[in-house]
């Protein structure tokens, strides 16, 4: 039975953050397949494409047989907790100021035995599910959850260190003007979230749906992302406790690069959506970084919502593609930069959303309050990369397929 | 278990044991530790480094520098050389490896060294770097070392076998009680078996004074022609049987026994003792739940006995049954790669009747085991020897 956690109180400003430090992170290159099946929440082992025969931990060449045919394959997630132990004096700065800290012993129903990370309501003898998830450190560990629905069972703590649930956090939206940014807000009020900030450019202007934002209790704080000064005022107010920004920006025009006269366009794409994006992580992500560890409510994930077309050129979107394609890469350095404090970045890819820049675009289109509840639940889940919609989904598995047909396909 | 017809190690001896006094933290290196070592080897032999012809060394801290590094910065010209990184197996592994070579001549005095510093950080930095297993797949989960690793076997062993605590504790108390006799033992206090029940936890049921000290130190051996040993006056002692063996059952869900299992029947066979015949056994004790694993494994009782076998007997040098006489890794210390000889060389001085303040009473043949490399989630390497005086 796991204690709800409690509301953290006010921050001492004379009691040290706890610094974050990182469990350890070195990965053999193999290994890295756990990395991308945590990144999207999948449940993946190795298994012998010669045999059948699952493996553990990542190898070269299948145990039983010698084949190399390993690939990483969805596996089922239900296993056993043969037995456990709790490490009072771990060798390590991490994990000792987070002791005690359970781990266990799991023999999977499909053979391999797992060491892993173990929720609190997990018993010795009794039947458990597992998943990958990422660690501080960014990378891939195997994580044992009770069978079924325990009480309270986000709470825990060593469950929460792997995650950014937003229950005690206070997030950051970057655009409440949009509909996404309004879903968003009142998804993470929703979800337990102790403050959501709003920013809102020229706020003297009235704006569709503001009345519900306000009706949801957030702070509604001046935010134009494209104004570096602008940023930087807010970040100087608000950015030691901002646990989770979601940066909702949205600069979306239609049209490639032939039919444009000029690069204004352009120019507005780039400052709004890859500047606006520079700015926000130059003021809010080194804060973030330092308060990594900081308790209950320490900083823990930065959201991206991308275009799917930042993984591919939609020549229809194409400039805008390719804002989005500079977000995206931009992001994957921001990942490693934050990663000194264990703060996760996870980018959510979405196909064209129901709004009114998409207008011409034919359904299947994304609902904005998808997108916000698929935000939260990948907070709480702790994942990186996040597919949201059919269109979206569909892309994922086409580039997986053969990313040239998909540049072919989306020129036509 | 089908034995096969292994030659004999007929005319194969072991000589000089060394012990380089441990010490908790170094400031030397391994290289200066295992100097130390084949210095007392040329020494006690009464040879010069010359007439060292084979070489065989274990280091977990030696760095940079491999076994043929090592030749060159000890000034050894040597015509057979061997790097066992095999942990606690490694010195069974060195005399079988050595042994053979002498025997077909490729070699005719093998030093066989192991020995590690232990500077503030190496410990950590031995863990970290273990293997890519461990790295992969048991490190980042809590970092607890092999004490995490050998809790969940021990928990489980307890659970299947019914052990106690308290019957792991009498191990580690007999063995402190053999210690105190060692003037190389780093533990100088007793330990009463209250003492190792109200011990702190380290990784539960892992407390305290199940974990050995991780120190600095060196043992060494040599290993020559039977008339070598004669020629140089040298006290020496028959090798009877040897085993080896790695990744065992490796499809038992969580370790319960180690490879000697397997080769049990073998190792007694070639040497012709019975159990009733040895005079003292040396196990590998990194943790005494590993110590009891090998009271069945060897054969001194049923698999699932080790708990009633520990409760019937005394492990202290006078006792019904002398275990790591020494004091073993629980009481000396924990010298790296060191710590796979600690046993052999102690056996090696009790055939010989030199153990001094240690010694079993006309101790004439006797067993050393090794256990090693937990690379994932059981130790991998085992093996064990027979030795017997020049009297038997």
């Amino acid at each position: 039975m796991i204690e709800p956690i409690a509301r953290p109180r006010r921050k001492n400003p004379l009691q040290r953050t706890r610094l974050p430090t990182l469990p350890p992170g070195a990965r053999s290159r193999a290994s890295h397949g756990f990395t991308r099946a945590a990144a999207e929440g999948r449940f993946m082992l190795q298994r012998c494409d010669a045999c059948a025969a699952f493996c553990y931990p990542a190898r070269d060449a299948c145990p039983a047989c010698l084949s190399a045919d390993l690939v990483f394959a969805d596996a089922p997630r239900r296993g056993t907790l043969l037995s456990e132990t709790t490490l009072h004096v771990p060798a390590d700065v991490h994990f000792r100021e987070r002791a005690p800290w359970r781990v266990g012993l799991i023999t999977m129903d499909c053979g391999p035995t797992l060491v892993a990370h173990l929720h609190a309501d997990c018993q010795e003898g009794q039947p458990v599910m597992m998943s990958w998830q990422l660690d501080q450190s960014g990378q891939a560990v195997a994580f044992a959850h009770p069978e079924r629905e325990t009480p309270n069972m986000a709470d825990d703590k060593q469950w929460r260190e792997m995650t950014a649930d937003p229950k005690f956090r206070r997030a950051l939206v970057t655009n409440g003007r949009s509909v996404v940014g309004q879903e968003v807000a009142a998804a993470l009020k929703t979800a337990g979230a102790s403050i959501v900030f709003v920013g809102i450019a020229e706020p003297w202007k009235p704006f569709p749906g503001e009345e519900k934002l306000r009706a949801l209790g957030v702070d509604i704080v001046p935010l134009d992302i494209g104004d570096e000064k602008s940023v930087a005022d807010l970040a100087a107010d608000i950015g030691g406790k901002v646990d989770i920004l979601v940066n909702t920006t949205e600069h979306i025009r239609a049209g490639g690069l032939l039919d444009r006269q000029g690069t204004s366009i352009v120019r507005d794409e780039i400052d709004q959506t890859y500047l606006g994006f520079v700015h926000l992580a130059q003021a809010f992500g080194p804060a973030m970084r330092m308060r990594g560890s900081d308790g209950v409510n320490s900083a823990a994930a930065w959201v991206n919502i991308l275009s799917v077309y930042a993984l591919a050129n939609w020549p229809a979107f194409g400039a805008y593609s390719a804002s989005q394609a500079a977000s995206l890469s931009l992001s994957h350095s921001l990942r490693a930069e934050l990663r000194p404090g264990g703060v996760k970045v996870m980018n959510v890819f979405t196909g064209p959303l129901d709004t009114e820049w998409f207008q011409t675009v034919p359904p299947p289109k994304v609902a904005p309050r998808a997108v916000a509840n698929a935000i939260v639940s990948a907070l709480r889940r702790g994942l990186e990369d996040v597919f949201v919609g059919d269109v979206a989904e569909e892309l994922r598995q086409r580039l997986a397929a053969n990313p040239k047909a998909v540049e072919r396909e989306l020129g036509a | 278990m089908p034995s096969t017809i292994r030659t004999p190690y007929d005319r194969v001896v072991m000589a000089v044991p060394v012990t380089i006094p441990y010490v908790r933290y170094s400031i030397e290196s391994a290289q200066w530790w295992i100097g130390r070592a084949l210095k007392s080897l040329v020494e006690n032999a009464g040879i010069t480094p010359r007439d060292i012809d084979g070489f065989c060394v274990s280091s977990f801290t030696t760095g940079l520098e491999s076994g043929i590094g090592l030749t060159q910065h000890f000034g050894l010209c040597v015509r057979w050389l061997d790097t066992i990184p095999l942990g606690g197996a490694s010195a069974i592994a060195a005399l079988r490896r050595a042994a053979r070579a002498v025997q077909s001549g490729d070699a005719s005095i093998v030093a066989c060294v192991a020995g590690d510093t232990n500077h503030v950080d190496s410990f950590r930095f031995t863990l970290e770097n273990f293997s890519r297993f461990n790295q992969d797949a048991v490190y980042p989960y809590g970092a607890g070392g092999a004490n995490g690793s050998f809790a969940l076997i021990a928990r489980n062993y307890m659970r299947m076998f019914g052990a106690r605590r308290e019957d792991f504790g009498k191990i580690a108390v007999a063995q402190r009680s053999n210690a105190l006799r060692n003037p190389h033992a780093l533990m100088k206090a007793p330990l009463t078996l209250e003492q190792y029940m109200s011990a702190r936890p380290i990784a539960d049921p892992i407390h305290l004074f199940d974990c050995v000290m991780p120190c600095a130190g060196a043992e060494a051996f040599l290993v020559m022609r039977e008339d070598v040993a004669a020629s140089l006056r040298l006290p020496a002692a028959k090798i009877l049987s040897t085993i080896e063996r790695h990744n065992a059952f490796g499809n038992d869900p969580v370790q319960v026994r180690g490879g000697w299992a397997m080769d049990v029947d073998e190792l007694y066979a070639m040497a012709g003792v019975k159990l009733d015949d040895l005079d003292f056994v040396q196990t590998y004790d990194d943790y005494p739940v590993i110590s009891m694993m090998q009271f069945e494994d060897l054969g001194f009782c049923r698999k699932g006995e080790g708990p009633d076998f520990v409760r019937q007997h005394d492990f202290t040098i006078d006792g019904s049954f002398p275990h790591n006489t020494s004091g073993g890794q629980l009481s000396v210390g924990q010298a790296g790669a060191g710590g796979a000889y600690l046993g052999l060389v102690e056996a090696l001085r009790q055939v010989l009747g030199v153990a001094g303040p240690t010694q079993v009473k006309n101790a004439r043949i006797g067993l050393a085991s090794g256990f090693g490399m937990i690379n994932y989630d059981r130790g991998l390497a085992s093996g064990a020897a027979i030795l017997a005086g020049p009297s038997s």
